[in-house]
């Protein structure tokens, strides 16, 4: 039982560390009035926390540093049904559609083009650095 | 009795909980059929319960205004999940660290010609303002895409769709052109998908090989990263 309170008291927080790093992240944004959205900032954040954390464990413990099991939980949960997130906002798109009609053409040929020679781009140059040896 | 029920269908229909609901009814039932289809790209739940909700809205008369603010108790939950994705992608920083020579020329080589490749033929086709803020962070993942595109004064729904589209263009177009190109390094295969195509590239790099998806989210995340920094710099220089 109080090992059962002591998880949901994590998982709790693991929720309040995300919410603490996304209003940090959209209050840095603010004061410096950087263009970067607030949310990615906060994830920077907890990136830089987390590697700092896992670089102190390492240090103090000789051990791998892994993510807190709790914010594990609450990440894989949040992420596992990241795509249901974006539905409301996509819905919006019926107040935006005799503007998607009217440049279906140039949105269509920006996609297909710029999709595939990014995928081309990415592709052969990370293949020709792979291939190269390290100096 | 149909006095009643339509009585009743009216108070449901102005009830916020009626947008929650069908949402999250929607995506279950679209990501059933997703599975059973063996996760086909072109399957999308995303796209195809946006494609449901939208014409629910149309053949009810209930404005996006309305449904919206049911659904909105899920859009909020973008920001918190943005922050969740320093998980995966801490996990990935050792793949980065045996990769970052070939990532430090390839990922900001994909970005650019992603966004700013899009931006100019859209451009050029006779796009306007609005269209190329919200086509410019096509490429990245969802919650990115629609943070950058609201900065940029894009319209975030339709970078949502734009943003699937991508992903759906890219894991279908991505591998056999890939093959085509001689490119058969599974570590080059995944950035290259991941980069590109976000999340939808990355599942379907998954499907590939287990390195080749560890290298897709690795690129997924470092993409959003980039595009957040670089795309509205580039934007404030191009005036």
């Amino acid at each position: 039982m109080r090992s059962r309170i002591y998880i949901y008291v994590s998982i709790l927080s693991s929720i309040a560390l995300l919410l603490v790093f996304q209003l940090a992240g959209e209050a840095t944004r603010h004061a410096l009035a950087l263009p970067i959205p607030g949310p990615v900032l906060g994830m920077l954040g907890l990136l830089l926390a987390l590697a700092l954390r896992g670089a102190w464990l390492r240090w103090r413990h000789q051990a791998a540093a892994e993510v807190p099991p709790a914010l594990e939980q609450v990440a894989a949960t949040l992420l596992g049904h990241l795509s249901l997130l974006f539905v409301p906002a996509g819905v919006g798109v019926v107040t935006h559609l005799s503007l998607l009609a009217s440049e279906a053409v140039p949105l269509g040929a920006a996609l297909v083009v710029s999709t595939l020679l990014a995928v081309a781009v990415g592709g052969w140059l990370m293949a020709r650095a792979l291939r190269s040896p390290a100096p | 009795m149909m006095a009643e029920l339509s009585d009743i269908w009216v108070y449901l229909a102005r009830d916020p909980l009626f947008g929650l609901t069908l949402t999250v009814l929607a995506y279950l039932a679209a990501d059933r059929v997703y599975r059973r289809l063996g996760m086909h790209p072109l399957a999308n739940p995303v796209l195809w319960s946006v494609i449901v909700l939208a014409l629910v809205l149309r053949g009810t008369g209930i404005s996006y205004e309305r449904y919206f603010e049911g659904a909105q108790f899920i859009h909020v939950l973008l920001g918190p999940a943005t922050v969740a994705l320093a998980v995966p992608l801490y996990r990935a920083l050792s793949t980065l660290r045996r990769q970052w020579r070939g990532l430090l020329v390839a990922l900001p080589a994909s970005v650019l010609v992603a966004s700013l490749g899009a931006v100019a033929l859209a451009w050029a086709l006779g796009a306007g303002q609005t269209t190329l803020a919200s086509v410019a962070p096509k490429a990245v993942t969802t919650p990115i895409a629609m943070g950058i595109s609201e900065r940029l004064g894009g319209l975030p729904s339709l970078t949502a769709v734009l943003v699937i589209l991508t992903g759906i263009l890219g894991a279908v177009l991505g591998p056999p052109l890939l093959s085509w190109l001689k490119v058969r390094d599974p570590r080059a295969r995944g950035v290259a998908l991941g980069a590109a195509a976000h999340g939808i590239g990355t599942a379907r790099a998954f499907n590939e090989s287990a390195e080749t998806g560890a290298h897709a989210s690795l690129a997924m995340g470092l993409a959003g990263v980039l595009t957040a920094i670089l795309l509205p710099l580039a934007w404030m220089a191009m005036g």
